[in-house]
C-alpha cells in the first residue's frame, strides 16, 4: 500500500500550504481592516472623535491614573451638577478596561504611548480582531473559503467603519468583535459539543456584557436559535452543551458587571433565555426518557407529562406575566421597547427620539452602509439552506433578526453588518466555487495536464490511469459520444475530481456563462471595495470636532470647538459650572475639564428638561434657573455665520419638547408659527425672546448688517437687542461656539425686587416644582 | 499702595545714605550713561561706567547695587570691559564674572553684585565698564484691569540718579519708549521728551546711595508673553536625531482683561479693539529642523506656519485664541534636528552643544526646566552651563528601556532671551549599546516563534490518564483509521476505473486476453484490499468513539463490495459476449440492468466517501 501513502502526503502538503496561505490572507485582512480605518488620522489627526468617545477617553484617563479600584468607586462630581454621577456603576467598563489593559501592557514594555494614542487606535485594532472572528464564525458555518471572503468583506464594511475609524473610541468598537466572537464560540460548541468551548463562550459573553448594552441581542438570539433547533427536530446533546452553560455561567458573570447587576435576572430582555432554558431541559428529559422506554410506554408517558407540564407552564407564565405587568414599563427599558414598537420612543420619550441615530434608517442608508452586500444576502440565505445545518440555521436567523432591528434604529445597522458580511461571504464563496469549477471542468486539456505533471512522481498507477483517460478523452470525444451513453462520457471527466474531492454532482454551467459570471462577480466586489474606501476616506473619517471645507483658496479648517474648550479650560476657574445642551456635556468635561449640568448620558430627564426650559425661557427666568444651578457660564453652538447645520438653533425644538415634557409652562406651539419652526420676522415672540435665540444671535446683525443666517437661509427676526443678565465672554473665530457669563445678581433694592418677583412669579414657581424633585 | 511702597523705599534709602561708610569711596564713577529700553515687556538697562580709582590701593572688584524692588526682577546681568574708545561699540567680548555679595555696613534693601576685574585697577587708573541688566516683570500695568478696547498703560519706576556706593561725577539717563504716547512722567529739571525718547539732563556730583525716584506712565501694546513654566526636553538618539519637545504654559502678563470679549469688535477692528492682545508668536528654530509639530493636550492646533532656509527655520504659531491680558494657554511644540549639528566628540567624550533658552522671540520664562535625555548606557555625565542653574539627574524609561535613560535636568528661574547661550552636556557612550534594542526585539520575536513551534509540537496535556485526554487520543486514532479506510476505498475505486477502462480498450481493440489479464490483476488487488480493511474495521468496532461513524463506514464497505461484485459480473459478461462475438446492442442489453445499479452504487459510494472525508 505504498501508493496510498503518497497521495496522503500530497494532501498533507496541500493542506499545510493551504493553511499557510489562509494564514497569510487573514494577516492581510487584519492589516486591511486596521489601515482602512486610518484615513481619519492621515486626513485629520490622531484625535478622539465626536461625543461619547470623549467620555470614554476621560474614563480611561481616570483608570490609567488611579487604578481599577478607584475606577469602580469613581463618583464623578464634574457632571450632572449638583447630582453627580457614579461612573463605576453606570458605565459599561469593557472598552475602558480593554484600552487600560493595552496601556498597561505597553507601559510594562516601556513603550510610552499616551492614553490618547491607545484610545485612538483601539477601534482599528479590534476591527482586525473582529474580521478574524468573522473568519472563524463563517468557517464553522460554511468552510474556509466562505470564512476568508466574509472576513475580507467585514474588514471594510462601511457600516462598521463608521463606528470604528481611528479615534472613534466607542463601545461598539470592541463590542462587535465580542459579538462575533461569542457567536463563533457558540457555533463552535454546537459543532463540537465541547464543554471547553462552552466555558469560553460564557467568558466571551461576559466580555460582551462588559462592553455594550447590545449584549441583549445575543441573549435573545441564541435562545431563539435553540428554540428553532428544537422545533425543527435538531435537538442534540451538543445543543444542550452549547446553551445550558451559557445561560447559567453567562447570567452569573453578567450579574457581576455593576451596570447590569440584577438586571440580568430581573428585566424582560433576559426572560427569553430562561424560558428556553426550561424548555431545553424538558426536551432533554423527553429525549432521555424516549431512550430508556419502549415506544409504547413512551407514548403513555408523553401524554402524562404533557398534561402536567402544560399545567405547570401555564402557572409559570401567569406568574411571569403578573411580575412583568406589575412593573411600570412592563419590565422593558425604553430603548428596548422602541425596538419592538418603533413608534414607542417618539410617542413617549423625546430624549430617545431626539438622537439622530435612534431614528429608523432610510433606504439609501442601507446602500451606503452595506452596499452590494444587500443584494448578496438573499443568495447567502439560499446557500445556507443547501444543506441546512445547525450553524447555517443560526446564520439565517441572525440575518433575519438583525434586518428587523436595523430597520428600527440606524444605530443597529452595526449589528446587521456582520450578518450581512457572513451571508454575502457564503454567497460569494459558493458562487465562485460553482463558476470556477465549471471553468475548470471545461478546460480539461489545461487542468488535466497540469495535474498529471504535478503528480507524475507521486503515484504511478494514478498517472497511468489519468493518461489513459485523458488520452481517450482527447482522442475520441465525439466518437464515444455517439457510441456510448452519456454517462460513460461523463465518468472519465469526473475522475480527476474524485481524487481532489471536488463535488461532481453539481451541475456544470456553460463555459462562457461561467467566465462572464466570474467577471461580473469580480466587478461587483471591486465596486464594493471602491465604495468602502470612499466611505472610509470621505464619509466616515471626519472627527466632527474639527470641520474642514474646501474653497477656492484651499482647505479651510474650522477648529472652533476646541478653541472654545481650550479657552474654558485655561481661562475660567476650575470649579466653574458650564451649562450647555447635553450634546456638548462629554466634550466639555473631557476637553475643558469643567463641571457641566447635563451630558450625553441623559440618565436624568428632569435635569435635562431644566436646562431645556432655561434655554427656552426669556432671559430673566433663564438667569434664575441657571443661577439656582450655580451656573457661571452658558455655552451655545451657533452655525449661522459659517453655515454649520447641527447647531443649537436647529436642535432647539427638542429642548422645547423635552423641557415641556417636565415643565408644562413651556409649550411647543408657542415656538411655532402655524406649525412651522422659523426664526425670521414671522417667528413668534416667545421664540424671539427665548434665551437660546438671544445667545445665538447676540450682535449677529453687526457682522453683515442684515443678519442673514446661512443655515436657515433667512434673515433673523429680531436683530437689535441687548442682554441684561448675561455678558459675552468668548466667541470663537467662526462664531461656532459662543460662551456667555451670568452677570452677578444686582444689589437688592426693595421696590425693584418686589416688582420683578411679581413679574416672574409664574416661572419661578414652575422652576421650584422642578427643582424640588432634585435633591438640591 | 504704590505710593506707599515708594515712600517707604525712600525712607530706607535716606537712612542708607546717612549711614554710608567710607569703604567704597575710593572709586569714583567719572561718567555714567544709562539707557533704559522699555520697548518690550523686558526692561533692559545698559549702563556704561567710567571708573576711576581715586584711592591708593589697587582695586580688583567693583560693586553694582540695585534697590530691592529691582533686584527681585533682575534676570540677567553682565559687565564687560570696554577698551575701545567708541561708545560701547567694541566690548571686550567675554563678560566679567559677577556675583552677589553682601558687604558690611550697607542698607539691607540694596542688593550688591560684585564685578571682579581681571587685573586690579591701580591708583589713578580708569576703565570703561558696560553693564547690561535685564529685568522681567518690572513694568506694572496701570490700570490693572482694562477692557477690550482700552490701550495698555504701564508704570515704570527707577531712580534718576545712578544708585551706587560710589560717588558719581556726571550721569545721564535716556529712556526709550515704544510709542510716543506717554501718559505722565516725573518731570525734573531739564527733562526732555522728544518723540519716543525721554531724556533726563545730566546730573553732577551725586553722592553715593542717592536715589531720585522717577515714574513713567506710558503706553505699550507689545505682546506680554510670559511662560509660567517651560519644560524643554532634548532627547538624543544616536541613530541620528535630536528630538526637542517644549511644553509651554503661557499667559499674557499685561493688564488683565475685564471679562467681556467680543469677537465682533476684535474681528472688525483688531488694532483698536484688542490692541493689547497678541495672537501669534514666532519661534526661530535651528536650521534643518524637521517633523515640527504644534499641539496641546486636546489635539493638533492648525494655525501655524513654517518656513526655513539654510540659516534658520521660522515657526509662526498662533494659540487657539488671541491672548488678552491675564488669559492663559498651554501648548507643546516639538521638532527633530540632525544629530551631527549638535553632538560633537572631544577626547573620548561626546558632548551636546545646545542653546539653553526658548526659541520664541521676546519671551519671559518664569521657570525653565531643561531636560537632556541621554541614550541608555551613557556614563560619566557632566553639564556645563554659562550661568548658575539648579542641576540634578533623573532616569527616564522610554522605548524598550531596561535600566532607563539618564536625564540631566537644569532648572533656572527668570529666563530672558539673553540666556539663549549654548550649554554643554558631556558623557561617555559606547556605540555598541545602540544595537541593544534591535537585538532585544529580534530575540524577543525569535523566542516567541520558538515557543510557538514548541507548543505546536509538544503534548501539553496535564494528565495523560484523564478521560478527555484519552478520548482525544482515541478520536485521533479513529480519524487516522477512517482516513486509511478512505484511502483504501479510493484505491478500490481506481481499480474499478481500471476495469472500466479495460472494457473500453476491449471495445476498441477486441483484445480479450489483455482484458482478462487486467481483470485478474484487479481481482487479486481487490482481494488484498479487503484483507487490509478487516483489521481497520475491527478496530473501529472496538472503539467507542467511532460509534457514530461506524454505520457509515460499514455501509460504505458493503456498498463498495457490492459495486465490486457487480462490476466484476459486468466485466465477465462483456468479455464473454466478446468471446461469443455478440453485437454491441446485445451486450448493452445484457449489462443494462447491472449498469444502472453500478451507476447508482457508485453515486452512493462517492457520497459516503465525501461524508467520511469530512470527518
Amino acid at each position: 500500500m505504498a501508493a496510498s501513502d503518497a497521495p496522503n502526503g500530497d494532501v498533507l502538503i496541500r493542506n499545510a500550504f493551504g493553511s499557510v496561505l489562509a494564514f497569510l490572507i487573514l494577516l492581510l485582512i487584519g492589516v486591511l481592516a486596521f489601515s482602512i480605518r486610518l484615513f481619519s488620522v492621515i486626513k485629520y489627526e490622531s484625535v478622539i472623535h465626536e461625543f461619547d468617545p470623549y467620555f470614554n477617553y476621560r474614563v480611561t484617563q481616570f483608570l490609567t491614573k488611579n487604578g481599577i479600584y478607584d475606577f469602580w468607586n469613581w463618583f464623578d462630581d464634574r457632571t450632572w451638577y449638583p447630582l453627580g454621577r457614579v461612573i463605576g456603576g453606570t458605565v459599561y467598563p469593557g472598552l475602558t478596561l480593554t484600552a487600560g489593559t493595552l496601556y498597561w501592557f505597553l507601559h510594562s514594555l516601556n513603550i510610552p504611548l499616551s492614553v490618547e494614542t491607545v484610545c485612538v487606535f483601539t477601534a482599528p485594532i479590534f476591527s482586525a480582531f473582529a474580521s478574524w472572528a468573522t473568519y472563524l464564525l463563517t468557517k464553522e458555518i460554511k468552510g474556509v473559503g466562505a470564512g476568508l471572503t466574509a472576513a475580507a468583506l467585514l474588514a471594510m464594511v462601511p457600516s462598521y467603519i463608521s463606528r470604528s475609524v481611528a479615534g472613534s473610541y466607542d463601545n461598539e468598537a470592541v463590542a462587535i468583535f465580542a459579538l462575533i466572537f461569542t457567536f463563533y464560540l457558540y457555533i463552535k460548541t454546537l459543532n463540537t459539543g465541547s464543554l471547553f468551548y462552552a466555558t469560553l463562550n460564557s467568558l466571551s459573553y461576559f466580555y460582551m456584557v462588559c462592553s455594550w448594552g447590545g449584549y441583549t441581542f445575543i441573549i435573545n438570539l441564541i435562545p431563539m436559535h435553540v428554540l428553532l433547533c428544537i422545533v425543527t427536530g435538531r435537538y442534540s446533546s451538543r445543543l444542550y452543551i452549547a446553551y445550558a452553560p451559557l445561560v447559567i455561567l453567562g447570567t452569573l458573570l453578567a450579574a457581576l458587571v455593576p451596570v447590569v447587576g440584577f438586571n440580568a435576572v430581573m428585566t424582560s430582555e433576559h426572560f427569553a433565555s430562561f424560558l428556553v432554558f426550561i424548555i431545553i431541559h424538558v426536551v432533554a428529559l423527553v429525549y432521555y426518557i424516549k431512550g430508556i422506554l419502549s415506544p409504547k410506554m413512551f407514548k403513555v408517558a408523553l401524554a402524562l407529562v404533557v398534561s402536567i407540564g402544560l399545567a405547570v407552564c401555564c402557572a409559570m407564565v401567569a406568574v411571569i406575566i403578573a411580575l412583568v405587568a406589575s412593573s411600570p414599563t412592563k419590565g422593558w427599558s425604553g430603548r428596548s421597547l422602541s425596538l419592538l414598537d418603533p413608534t414607542y420612543a417618539s410617542k413617549y420619550i423625546p430624549i430617545i427620539a431626539s438622537v439622530s441615530e435612534h431614528q429608523p434608517p432610510t433606504w439609501p442608508s442601507y446602500f451606503m452602509d452595506i452596499n452590494v452586500l444587500a443584494f448578496l444576502i438573499p443568495a447567502g440565505i439560499i446557500a445556507c439552506f443547501s444543506p441546512l445545518s445547525d450553524a447555517s440555521l443560526f446564520a439565517v436567523l441572525y440575518i433575519v433578526l438583525s434586518v428587523y432591528f436595523s430597520g428600527v434604529m440606524v444605530r443597529l445597522m452595526l449589528v446587521l453588518a456582520p450578518a450581512a458580511c457572513i451571508l454575502s461571504g457564503i454567497a460569494l464563496s459558493q458562487a465562485f466555487d460553482v463558476f470556477t469549477r465549471s471553468i475548470k471542468f471545461q478546460l480539461p486539456s489545461l487542468s488535466d495536464h497540469s495535474h498529471i505533471d504535478a503528480r507524475d512522481a507521486s503515484s504511478e498507477n494514478v498517472v497511468l490511469d489519468d493518461t489513459i483517460k485523458t488520452d481517450k478523452n482527447e482522442d475520441t470525444p465525439k466518437e464515444r459520444m455517439t457510441k456510448r451513453s452519456k454517462k460513460k462520457e461523463k465518468e472519465p471527466v469526473e475522475k480527476p475530481p474524485t481524487k481532489f474531492q471536488i463535488k461532481k454532482r453539481l451541475s456544470v454551467l456553460p463555459f462562457e456563462a461561467s467566465i462572464i459570471a466570474v467577471i461580473l462577480l469580480v466587478l461587483l466586489v471591486a465596486f464594493y471595495v471602491v465604495h468602502c474606501v470612499w466611505a472610509a476616506a470621505e464619509a466616515y473619517s471626519a472627527p466632527s470636532i474639527v470641520l474642514t471645507s474646501h474653497s477656492n483658496d484651499g482647505l479651510h479648517v474650522f477648529d472652533d470647538f476646541r478653541e472654545a474648550y481650550a479657552w474654558l479650560s485655561h481661562n475660567t476657574d476650575v470649579d466653574d459650572k458650564v451649562a450647555s445642551w447635553w450634546d456638548y456635556g462629554y466634550q466639555t468635561t473631557a476637553m475643558a475639564n469643567r463641571t457641566v449640568i447635563v451630558d450625553n448620558n441623559t440618565w436624568n430627564n428632569t435635569h435635562i428638561a431644566t436646562v431645556g426650559t432655561a434655554m427656552s425661557s426669556p432671559e430673566k427666568a433663564a438667569w434664575e434657573i441657571f443661577h439656582s444651578l450655580d451656573v457661571k457660564y452658558v455655552l451655545v453652538v451657533f452655525g449661522g455665520l459659517v453655515g454649520y447645520p447641527s447647531d443649537d438653533i436647529n436642535k432647539f425644538l427638542w429642548m422645547v419638547r423635552i423641557g415641556g415634557g417636565v415643565f408644562p409652562h413651556i409649550k411647543e406651539p408657542d415656538y411655532l408659527r402655524d406649525g412651522q419652526y422659523r426664526i425670521d420676522s414671522m417667528a413668534t415672540p416667545t421664540m424671539l425672546n427665548c434665551l437660546m435665540y438671544k445667545l445665538s444671535y447676540y450682535r449677529f446683525v453687526e457682522t453683515d448688517g442684515k443678519a442673514f443666517d446661512r443655515v436657515r437661509r433667512t434673515e433673523i427676526g429680531k436683530k437689535y437687542f441687548k442682554l441684561t443678565h448675561f455678558e459675552e465672554v468668548f466667541t470663537t473665530h467662526h462664531w461656532m461656539v459662543r460662551i456667555y457669563k451670568l452677570k452677578p445678581p444686582k444689589n437688592r433694592i426693595r421696590g425693584k425686587n418686589k416688582k420683578s418677583k411679581s413679574k416672574t412669579s409664574s416661572t419661578t414657581t414652575s422652576k421650584r416644582k422642578g427643582t424640588r424633585r432634585n435633591p438640591f | 499702595m504704590l505710593r506707599f511702597a515708594l515712600t517707604l523705599l525712600l525712607f530706607t534709602l535716606a537712612f542708607g545714605v546717612l549711614s554710608s561708610s567710607p569703604v567704597f569711596s575710593d572709586l569714583i564713577l567719572a561718567k555714567v550713561d544709562r539707557r533704559i529700553d522699555l520697548t518690550s515687556q523686558i526692561v533692559r538697562i545698559t549702563t556704561s561706567l567710567k571708573v576711576e580709582n581715586a584711592g591708593s590701593n589697587p582695586i580688583s572688584e567693583i560693586l553694582l547695587s540695585f534697590p530691592e524692588n529691582q533686584a527681585k526682577h533682575l534676570a540677567y546681568l553682565t559687565a564687560t570691559l570696554n577698551e575701545g574708545k567708541g561708545k560701547g561699540k567694541a566690548s571686550s567680548g567675554a563678560g566679567l564674572p559677577t556675583e552677589v555679595v553682601i558687604p558690611k555696613d550697607v542698607p539691607d534693601s540694596l542688593t550688591f553684585y560684585s564685578v571682579s576685574l581681571h587685573k586690579g585697577l591701580g591708583k589713578g587708573e580708569s576703565l570703561l565698564l558696560d553693564v547690561l541688566a535685564v529685568f522681567t516683570h518690572a513694568l506694572e500695568p496701570f490700570p490693572e484691569k482694562i477692557s477690550q478696547a482700552d490701550i495698555q498703560l504701564l508704570l515704570f519706576q527707577d531712580t534718576a540718579h545712578f544708585l551706587s556706593p560710589y560717588k558719581v561725577m556726571v550721569q545721564s539717563v535716556a529712556v526709550k519708549l515704544p510709542e510716543a504716547r506717554v501718559e505722565s512722567y516725573t518731570k525734573l529739571e531739564g527733562t526732555k521728551l522728544s518723540g519716543s525718547e525721554l531724556k533726563y539732563s545730566p546730573f553732577h556730583n551725586i553722592p553715593p546711595f542717592s536715589y531720585l525716584p522717577i515714574i513713567i506712565h506710558f503706553e505699550n501694546n507689545q505682546p506680554f508673553a510670559v511662560a509660567e513654566e517651560l519644560v524643554r526636553e532634548i532627547e538624543i538618539s544616536h541613530w541620528g536625531n535630536v528630538q526637542v519637545t517644549e511644553h509651554y504654559n503661557l499667559f499674557h502678563g499685561g493688564a488683565k482683561n475685564k471679562g467681556e470679549f467680543s469677537r465682533l469688535d476684535y474681528q472688525a477692528r483688531p488694532y483698536v479693539r484688542g490692541a493689547s492682545a497678541f495672537r501669534r508668536l514666532v519661534a526661530r528654530l535651528p536650521p534643518r529642523a524637521h517633523s515640527v509639530y504644534y499641539r496641546d493636550e486636546i489635539g493638533n492646533i492648525s494655525t501655524s506656519s513654517l518656513w526655513g532656509d539654510s540659516k534658520k527655520t521660522e515657526l509662526e504659531i498662533e494659540p487657539r485664541y488671541p491672548l488678552f491680558g491675564g488669559w492663559r494657554t498651554a501648548f507643546t511644540i516639538g521638532y527633530g534636528l540632525p544629530l551631527r549639528d549638535f553632538l560633537f566628540e572631544s577626547d573620548g567624550k561626546r558632548f551636546l552643544n545646545f542653546s539653553f533658552g526658548s526659541p520664541i522671540n521676546e519671551l519671559v520664562i518664569d521657570t525653565l526646566i531643561v531636560k537632556v535625555v541621554l541614550p541608555e548606557g551613557s556614563k560619566d555625565i557632566s553639564a556645563s552651563v554659562p550661568f548658575p542653574v539648579k542641576q540634578w539627574q533623573e532616569t527616564k524609561f522610554s522605548h524598550l528601556d531596561l535600566v532607563g535613560r539618564p536625564v540631566v535636568v537644569l532648572e533656572k528661574n527668570n529666563v530672558v532671551p539673553e540666556h539663549n547661550e549654548h550649554f554643554q552636556v558631556y558623557y561617555k557612550f559606547n556605540s555598541l549599546s545602540m544595537l541593544r534594542e534591535p537585538l532585544m526585539l529580534i530575540f524577543g520575536f525569535f523566542f516567541l516563534f520558538v515557543a510557538c513551534i514548541v507548543y505546536m509540537h509538544a503534548d501539553l496535556s496535564i494528565s495523560k490518564s484523564s478521560a478527555s485526554y484519552l478520548a482525544k487520543v482515541q478520536w485521533e486514532e479513529v480519524q487516522a483509521t477512517v482516513q486509511q479506510i478512505h484511502n483504501i476505498i479510493s484505491h478500490c475505486l481506481t481499480a474499478h476505473d481500471k476495469l472500466e477502462a479495460s472494457l473500453r480498450d476491449l471495445s476498441r481493440t477486441g483484445d480479450v486476453q489483455a482484458c482478462k489479464a487486467t481483470r485478474k490483476s484487479v481481482d487479486s488487488l481487490l482481494k488484498g484490499v479487503s484483507k487490509d480493511l478487516k483489521p481497520l474495521v475491527t478496530f473501529l468496532q472496538s472503539s467507542p468513539q467511532a460509534a457514530h461513524i461506524l454505520p457509515k463506514v460499514e455501509e460504505l464497505i458493503a456498498k463498495e463490495r457490492d459495486l465490486q461484485e457487480r462490476l466484476m459480473a459486468k466485466h465477465t459478461t462483456v468479455v464473454d459476449c466478446y468471446e461469443k462475438k455478440l453485437g454491441g446492442r446485445e451486450i448493452e442489453n445484457r449489462i443494462a440492468s447491472n449498469q444502472q445499479k453500478i451507476t447508482s452504487l457508485r453515486q452512493e459510494v462517492d457520497d459516503l466517501m465525501e461524508f467520511i472525508d469530512e470527518i
